[in-house]
């Protein structure tokens, strides 16, 4: 039995299937057996082993577990910006797994919306620009863009913030403006990772709020890593993982 | 618009990096061209020399002179249309620093080269005047001569005060005649130094052939020197152009190191360029990261990293060749007639820009696959 084997095995025998109710309708985001190992020379070190996890369209997943439990790696995996070492990762019926880097590129542009902890938004640009990112990557005219992103800034109470470049904004503002340029391109599923890690409890508020009403309101499927307890009592769903495994 | 935008706002996000770099890339692609105009200028005597004339010299060496009466002898070789003779001056005009070329010449010199340009008038009155002189547009224009003005030349090889009168002011024909020569009468000259020194009359420094056919050249030079083979001055005869060319080859080494010192100069400026464009990368890997999250292409990062190196070398570029212009024109007024053909040519401008094109897609390429290869994930942490 190789290393990567060893470990995926292992993973199986203590998973804990979050699969969907039977008779439910098919999970937008379906996991089976993926594990994650990074090899330093002799040394096979496991992130993720033989993780099964469902989500359904709609869910709002909040992802949580100590520092190096895997829940990044776990998100990043789900939102095909890494791949998995052993397993199948099917988002929308599509496993990602198989996907070269440049069809996994497309694919990302049209199917996943990100929100970071440091926002990583173009310090170059505008808030109008840095929404519109997306947009370019699509065939839709300029005006079409222009409507599509002041819909999304006033959705995120920002319009009058259009012009502004993120270094003219604050924290919570530049969130917000992530948080529009992950809904602009109408993505199938929105994953953040610790969106409110670099906010005060105030204006994390107003973030984990604006992203509840992404859910309630505009039905966006959600998954979130989070440390915060509060944040993740937002979320309709919590996963904890620990050393790699999921725990409950 | 979305593209060059952001690499526009991208290229000046520090500015002072930027201006510098392009600061730098501009001396350097200033002296690069300067150090090509200069090059350019040792070779423009041969360049614009004639293939349809021959010079005849001392086989020995230039510094001997050959006798006169040599100039029947080779007017009768087959081939040759018409002879004229020329001996160096090497006076001092006011002080050393204006140095220009001087050359008494024969009556018949003139018509050797249809390519200075001379009014009948003008020529007329050089031609009736003993002690007459013409100079050329550029060493007229220098020192603000006149038609009419007296030139004094002191003699460093035939020594005294000689006074010119300037009788005419050639232009060029073609853009790369020289024009920064004095001529006056060999015959004023020969006939002061028979008074002078008895023993040195008579004997001119060079003969210039004009030839029927420029494809009889080596034919017609052979024959010159057969006619004074065995004699007490056997002569050398060559092509105008081996014949200035010959003085290039003297410095050879020189122009040789001003060739290397010019792509040195790019080499380095290539190299401070690549250093800034790998800051720059490295500094964005955060960025570049993200635009692959949200579903750029490795191409697009790459294209930034490169459409902003060429951005910055092609401006720095731009404005060096421009720069060169004026630099060429202050350098080619502090040197005088050394260099008499100083000029900034088209071949010159171009390996400019195509230096700054090579020195923005060289300085960019290792940045650019490096960002295009980066992993998001580990991009992704660099933020933070």
């Amino acid at each position: 039995m190789t290393a990567p084997e060893a470990i995926a095995s292992r993973g199986r025998d203590n998973r804990e299937p979050r699969f969907a109710d039977a008779g439910a309708p098919a999970p937008l985001v379906s996991i089976r057996s993926v594990s994650k190992y990074y090899v330093r020379g002799d040394q096979v070190i496991p992130v993720l082993v033989g993780i099964d996890l469902d989500v359904n369209a709609g869910d709002y997943i909040a992802l949580m577990g100590p520092s190096g439990s895997g829940k990044s790696t776990l998100l990043n995996l789900i939102a095909g910006i890494d791949k998995p070492s052993a397993g199948e990762i099917r988002v929308a019926g599509v496993d990602i797994a198989q996907l070269s880097d440049a069809e996994l590129a497309l694919w990302r542009a049209s199917h996943v919306g990100f929100i970071f902890q440091f926002y990583n938004l173009m310090p170059v640009l505008t808030a109008f620009g840095n929404v519109e990112l997306p947009l370019q990557l699509t065939s839709l005219s300029r005006s079409e863009r222009r409507e599509r992103v002041e819909t999304a800034l006033a959705l995120v109470g920002l319009s009058d913030r259009a012009t502004h470049r993120p270094n003219e904004l604050s924290g919570g503002q530049q969130q917000r403006v992530a948080i529009a340029r992950a809904l602009i391109a109408d993505p199938t599923l929105i994953v953040a990772d610790e969106p409110t890690g670099d906010l005060d409890r105030t204006t994390a508020e107003e973030i984990l709020g604006l992203l509840e009403r992404l859910n309630d309101e505009l039905g966006k499927t959600i998954i979130m890593v989070t440390h915060d307890p509060k944040a993740a009592e937002k979320a309709h769903r919590m996963v904890h993982l620990e050393k790699g495994l999921l725990v409950d | 618009m979305f593209f060059p935008l952001l690499v526009l706002r991208n290229a000046f996000r520090h500015k002072l990096r930027t201006t510098l770099t392009i600061v730098g890339i501009v001396v350097a692609i200033a002296a690069f061209g300067m150090l090509r105009t200069i090059v350019d200028a040792w070779y423009a005597g041969a360049n614009a020399s004639s293939s349809a004339r021959l010079v005849t010299r001392s086989s020995v060496s230039l510094v001997f002179a050959l006798p006169l009466n040599y100039a029947q002898k080779i007017r009768q070789v087959d081939g040759v249309t018409g002879v004229g003779w020329a001996n160096w001056f090497g006076g001092v005009y006011v002080n050393e620093r204006n140095f220009f070329a001087q050359f008494a010449i024969s009556e018949s010199y003139l018509d050797l080269y249809p390519e200075f340009v001379l009014s009948d008038d003008q020529r007329r009155a050089f031609l009736a005047d003993r002690v007459g002189a013409i100079a050329g547009r550029k060493l007229a224009d220098k020192y603000g001569w006149k038609v009419g003005d007296q030139i004094p030349l002191r003699g460093t090889i035939y020594p005294g005060t000689w006074t010119f009168n300037l009788r005419g002011i050639y232009d060029g024909a073609e853009e790369g005649t020289d024009t920064s020569t004095f001529f006056f009468h060999f015959a004023y000259l020969n006939e002061s130094i028979k008074k002078q020194y008895p023993g040195r009359g008579d004997q001119a420094g060079v003969f210039i052939e004009s030839l029927g056919n420029a494809d009889d050249a080596a034919a017609v030079s052979s024959a010159i020197d057969a006619t004074f083979r065995n004699s007490l001055a056997e002569t050398l005869t060559e092509t105008e152009k081996a014949f200035q060319l010959g003085f290039v080859a003297m410095s050879e080494a020189i122009l040789l190191a001003i060739q290397a010192v010019s792509y040195v100069v790019i080499v380095i400026i290539m190299a401070v360029m690549a250093n800034t464009m790998a800051m720059t990368a490295r500094e964005r890997y955060g960025e570049y990261a993200t635009f692959k999250a949200l579903g750029f292409s490795n191409g697009f990062v790459g294209m930034l990293i490169f459409a902003e190196s060429l951005g910055i070398s092609l401006l720095g570029g731009l404005l060096g060749a421009a720069a060169t212009f004026p630099l060429a024109d202050v350098f080619a007024s502090t040197v005088g007639s050394i260099l008499a053909g100083f000029k900034v040519s088209r071949e010159t401008v171009m390996l400019q820009l195509l230096a700054a094109l090579v020195i923005g897609v060289v300085a960019a390429a290792i940045p650019a696959w490096r960002a295009a290869r980066v992993r998001i994930v580990d991009g992704l942490r660099a933020i933070g």
